[in-house]
């Protein structure tokens, strides 16, 4: 293992997160009462998917100005774990809304009618269907520098629509998410919304969920250069 | 005893006030029994499996780089 310190301080902050994310105090908020603690684990997926997709891109240009192979695995994995972890937001956002946005004097169908709305939620389907296009238009593609050029630009094009999609439109719109009309500003970061005591748990968590994808993503890297040596060996 | 009832209002004005804050229900029976560290334990073993597995695979994988060289 090359590089121990980076894992062990993914591990901490990991571990930090779970026990100080569960037992420290948070602000007591009418509607959200104790799920306000999911900002630890849900809101940390989207910041480890945003931090991979940018980790991804920037390979994808390097890849474009050097033409070296190497770029386009290292690309192509972050942008995978990139889609995990979008995955994994998205799920825990639809298990959290659906305790706290459903209207309980309302049918649960008509509930659902009104979360699907969401803008928040469109936007996200919309990025990440845009990465699993990344993934098709890849593996549609045989030759290797062609398949290697054309997902670069298409890397670059996916990022450049994530900000569209997730951070613009979802703020336009009137949303029961936060960061929509009525509750305007970055939800997360703003320093007036969050409670300075859950500070001290969000952001190690960020840190700590990113080093976890990074690393996933590394093994896979790794895993990926040591087959394209033996392919190349025979 | 204009005074007093003042006083009076004012004091049953301000048990109001504390009894609209202890609204927001939390779980606070869970923290007083010691249940939640029940739930700790559980995610944090999971965690620990998770973690052993992702660092065995590491090490797989540094012994195949090693060969390779």
């Amino acid at each position: 293992m090359n590089k121990w310190w980076w894992k062990i301080l993914c591990i901490c902050l990991l571990v930090y997160t779970f026990i100080a994310g569960l037992l420290m105090d948070v602000p007591r908020i009418p509607i959200l009462n104790e799920t306000v603690r999911n900002l630890y684990f849900h809101v940390c997926m989207w910041f480890a998917m945003m931090i991979l997709f940018t980790i991804s891109v920037v390979h994808a240009v390097k890849y474009l100005s050097t033409n070296n192979l190497k770029f386009d695995i290292l690309s192509r994995q972050y942008a995978v774990v990139g889609i995990v972890f979008g995955l994994l937001g998205y799920a825990t956002g639809a298990i959290w809304a659906s305790y706290t946005w459903v209207d309980p004097n309302q049918a649960a169908s008509a509930s659902f009618g009104a979360i699907a709305r969401e803008p928040k939620l469109i936007g996200a389907a919309i990025a990440l269907l845009i990465y699993f296009a990344y993934l098709v238009l890849r593996d549609s593609i045989n030759d290797l520098d062609k398949k290697a050029r054309i997902s670069a630009v298409y890397n670059i094009f996916a990022f450049a629509f994530l900000f569209p999609s997730i951070w613009i439109i979802p703020r336009l719109l009137p949303s029961l998410h936060p960061g929509g009309i009525g509750t305007e500003g970055n939800p997360a970061l703003e320093f007036k919304d969050l409670a300075p005591n859950m500070r001290w748990v969000f952001y190690p968590a960020i840190i700590g969920w990113t080093l976890l994808g990074v690393w996933i993503a590394s093994l896979k890297v790794r895993l990926k250069f040591l087959k394209e040596k033996t392919l190349f060996a025979q | 005893m204009t005074y007093k009832i003042f006083l009076m209002l004012f004091f049953s004005l301000i048990s109001l006030l504390a009894f609209a804050q202890k609204k927001i229900d939390m779980a606070d029976t869970m923290r007083s029994n010691g249940k939640i560290y029940v739930v700790v334990a559980i995610i944090l073993t999971i965690f620990a499996g998770l973690i052993f597995y992702l660092i065995r695979i590491d090490r797989k994988i540094t012994k195949i780089e090693k060969n390779q060289l």
